[in-house]
């Protein structure tokens, strides 16, 4: 009996909501070596990202915006400046911070529920068991409990997606990374995805840093929306969004944010042609 | 079972035709033996025990020259994949090399080894070690770039990237370098059964050879059907399984 209780509790112990992480990136520059001399990927860029906060990067392709994203997640390194999660500078990556890629990443020597495993079998002190019922309670909370066993090309777009969410969560990170996740998937698919990813965010309390070009996901998703500008890589402007959530993306109210937004994103373009 | 009957039945046809073209005494009965004839020199030859030790013989040759190849060749294939200094020199020796007809080692190891055992060996392991390197690879460098990033990201490292992404990211190309290892072990050494005498062990190369001596054409067929059977049932046995598991996973057929 009590044995019982103390496995439950190491499995709820894993699936506890953890504090989210705060993020400060301080000065990060990085270029590129193009066809024609180096590039100017990020440009002294600065930004914090509140615990919890869902903030969105928009911006043209090019602009610099995945390439944060890597700085943040570790796996590309600053010329200069520095990335601090918690207080501690980000120097590899982690699984505190795990990123979810455009292309789902998914392993296809491993089933559904062997990807999701993958993380948690590097997660010391995890007992076989616990590994299992984590990485249940995660397919479930995407809905894909009945998928387990499937081949990962068995699966559709949204599918793997929804997979690669799961593995991305079961770690239980403090950061969660996307890169434009949904930019391969249909509308309608994409839509029923905004709806679980803001509820899932709501549940299970990540930071969450979302890279897109697309405005209007991005106004439905974030807390705040940041526009990129290419060439150099800067944020040229900031937009909170104060909208009630859960948000429907075809509200009318979201259209104007995304109207404001697309606004200004196009007068970037102007400037830059110009 | 319609698939099976059909195949029995092709089977069945291409005998009836040999058969016929054995009555109508086309050429001599010295060239072209009934299937019957094949079929006694078989079972006599099973019966004697000669086939069998003779199929063991070459067995033994062949697997053990091919693991040798193997577990030489995938940690080779990896450092060549791995490090820029293997893949300039070792790589592009295994690259010059796996172009060479493996029975073309044969001169060199009658005389390096004499006609031994080793000579044999030597053989079937030049066969498929610079197939098994050159696939292992070409995998790795073909992994894509993601699974190691998205696996970075998990805190895979070093000996758990390389055995739990790596490896069996490129699975599929490695299992078709070691069939092709494997074809070409097979090829090398029966040539080299056929042109060296072992005096330690008489092969199915040996067999067919001396078939030919003797002018008994019953024998040269009935091992050349014995060879065919072996290389079909590998096949089967062993490379067929592993293609269909990597087909269903990989989804790249839908066999």
């Amino acid at each position: 009996m009590h044995r019982a209780g103390r496995h439950r509790s190491s499995v709820t112990e894993e699936l506890e909501i953890i504090a989210p992480s705060k993020l400060a990136i301080e000065n990060v520059s990085k270029s590129f070596k193009g066809a024609s001399g180096p590039v100017l990927a990020l440009d002294r860029v600065s930004l914090n990202v509140a615990e919890g906060e869902f903030v969105c990067l928009v911006g043209a392709s090019g602009c610099g915006k995945t390439t944060m994203l890597n700085i943040i997640a570790g796996l590309e390194k600053p010329d200069s400046g520095r990335v601090l999660a918690n207080g501690k500078p980000v120097t590899s990556p982690g699984r505190e911070r795990l990123v979810m890629f455009q292309e789902p990443a998914l392993f296809p020597w491993l089933n559904v529920f062997g990807n999701v495993l993958f993380g948690l079998k590097l997660k010391p002190n995890l007992s076989k068991k616990n590994r299992h019922d984590v990485a249940k309670y995660y397919l479930e909370l995407v809905g894909l409990s009945r998928f387990e066993r499937a081949n990962i090309h068995e699966l559709s777009g949204g599918m793997k997606q929804r997979v690669s969410l799961a593995r991305a969560l079961a770690p239980n990170p403090r950061v969660l990374l996307m890169d434009e996740p949904f930019a391969a998937l249909d509308a309608l698919t994409r839509e029923q995805l905004y709806g679980d990813i803001q509820e899932i965010w709501k549940a299970r309390r990540k930071t969450i840093v979302f890279v897109t070009h697309n405005v209007r996901e991005a106004a439905c998703l974030g807390d705040r929306v940041l526009l990129f500008s290419p060439h150099p890589g800067r944020i040229q402007e900031e937009f909170p969004v104060e909208l009630p959530r859960p948000r429907d993306i075809n509200s009318v109210d979201l259209a104007g944010y995304a109207t404001r937004i697309t606004k200004a994103l196009k007068g970037l373009g102007k400037t830059a042609t110009g | 079972m319609k698939r099976f009957l059909l195949a029995a039945a092709f089977f069945a046809l291409l005998l009836l035709i040999w058969d016929a073209a054995f009555r109508a005494r086309i050429w001599s009965p010295v060239l072209l033996p009934s299937p019957w004839q094949v079929a006694i020199y078989l079972n006599s030859a099973a019966v004697d025990g000669t086939l069998v030790k003779a199929t063991v013989i070459t067995m033994r040759r062949l697997l053990v020259g091919y693991f040798i190849g193997l577990v030489v060749g995938l940690p080779v294939g990896l450092l060549t994949a791995r490090w820029k200094l293997f893949g300039d020199t070792i790589g592009t020796m295994a690259l010059g090399l796996q172009t060479l007809p493996s029975v073309c080692w044969v001169p060199l190891a009658l005389l390096w080894f004499g006609q031994t055992e080793a000579a044999m060996l030597f053989v079937v392991v030049m066969g498929t070690l610079w197939s098994v390197v050159i696939a292992t690879e070409t995998g790795v460098r073909n992994v894509p770039p993601i699974y190691r990033r998205a696996a970075l990201t998990m805190g895979s490292k070093r000996l758990h990237m390389w055995f739990k992404v790596i490896l069996p990211a490129a699975l599929p190309f490695i299992v078709s370098g070691m069939k092709q290892g494997w074809a070409f072990a097979w090829r090398s050494l029966m040539a080299a059964e056929i042109f060296v005498t072992i005096l330690t062990g008489f092969g199915l190369g040996q067999l067919l050879h001396y078939g030919r001596e003797l002018s008994a054409m019953d024998q040269v067929i009935a091992i050349m059907l014995v060879i065919v059977v072996i290389g079909l049932l590998a096949d089967k046995i062993f490379f067929s399984p592993i293609e269909r598991f990597l087909h269903r996973r990989w989804g790249t057929s839908q066999a």
